[in-house]
């Protein structure tokens, strides 16, 4: 395609696209205002099933099955990435280069945060039912507190301390168990992902029913996922080599 | 007064998205990309949504600018 025919594609698109968002825009409810046709909906019912972060509630009881499809799209992610990332015929795998050098301050304060990250992470996991966080976002810092160790220079004791299919199984199980839950609320009771497990107190730890459940295992899921997502592209950038090869071949 | 912490953090949102497209380098641009992502928190955090805010503190500051790293690492690995 030549680059006027790629201009004028692109300025209908553009044109198309202006006028559909000005329409969009001019339709929405005013910024700012009290009137929260969903807040008034969303609150009542997380409520009344005792969880306290009502985004929470939105994400893992009343639009559970929307949270699931989210967990597939990152399951379909991590192996999209895994296949397109694993080394060539081309390339060998080698052991990490000592290579850069790490400053010692950086060294203590990694190894130093190691520990609080991980404890962060599970705390933000564990109170996803109370206080803002959950799943997903406890889930990533978990996943990139492992990395700490990279930082503190040391590639081989992070390989050490990640079993790869550790994580790998850890994914894959926990999000077929965020399935295998929605089918336990679908047999017991009123539809597929149902909030069916006792509710308890407004405001404990044991409160909202199912939605702590859901949330330590999207954690599991999210920290196996981006552990593994993380540790293709460790594998890339550090742990292969590039091998001579003929001209003719690439 | 959250009126104009909107409008402050708003301006720093748009100060810093320029500042991201206008870093030459991909390799420096993972750098200012974190930064970026450090104020859109503030912008989320603003308008009253910590949730939203914590996922874009670890996703946005952390996670994608170690890809774009990584990734930069091994082009520039194969352009040796």
């Amino acid at each position: 395609m030549s680059r006027r025919a790629r201009l004028l594609v692109f300025a209908l698109g553009a044109a198309g696209l202006a006028v559909m968002f000005a329409f969009a825009v001019a339709g929405m409810p005013p910024f700012g205002t009290s009137e929260h046709p969903y807040r008034d909906l969303a609150v009542p019912a997380a409520l009344q099933h005792r969880t306290a972060n009502v985004v929470s509630s939105v994400n893992f009881d009343q639009r559970a099955l929307d949270t699931l499809g989210e967990e597939v799209i990152l399951l379909s992610s991590v192996i999209g990435t895994a296949a397109l990332l694993r080394p060539t015929r081309r390339e060998s795998r080698r052991p990490a280069t000592r290579g850069g050098r790490v400053s010692d301050s950086t060294t203590l304060l990694s190894y130093l945060l190691l520990p609080v990250t991980v404890l962060i992470g599970l705390d933000v996991v564990v109170h996803g039912h109370l206080t803002p966080g959950g799943g997903f976002q406890g889930g990533v810092v978990l996943a990139t507190a492992v990395h700490l160790l990279y930082l503190a220079g040391r590639y081989e004791s992070l390989q050490r301390l990640r079993p790869l299919s550790w994580y790998v199984w850890t994914e894959g199980l926990s999000a077929a168990s965020f399935a295998v839950l929605g089918l336990v609320g679908l047999a017991l009771g009123s539809g597929f992902l149902a909030n069916i497990a006792p509710l308890g107190s407004f405001q404990s730890l044991l409160s909202a029913g199912t939605v702590p459940i859901l949330n330590i295992v999207t954690g599991a899921a999210v920290a196996g996922g981006g552990v593994v997502l993380l540790a293709q592209f460790f594998a890339q950038a550090i742990g292969t080599t590039q091998l001579p090869t003929r001209r003719s071949t690439s | 007064m959250s009126a104009v912490l909107i409008v402050v953090a708003l301006t720093l949102v748009a100060v810093g998205a320029t500042a991201v497209v206008f870093t030459p380098e991909p390799a420096r641009q993972a750098v200012t990309l974190s930064v970026f992502g450090i104020l859109l928190t503030l912008l989320f955090f603003v308008l009253q949504a910590p949730d939203v805010a914590l996922s874009q503190l670890v996703v946005g500051t952390a996670l994608v600018p170690l890809m774009v790293m990584l990734t930069v690492h091994k082009i520039n690995q194969r352009h040796r």
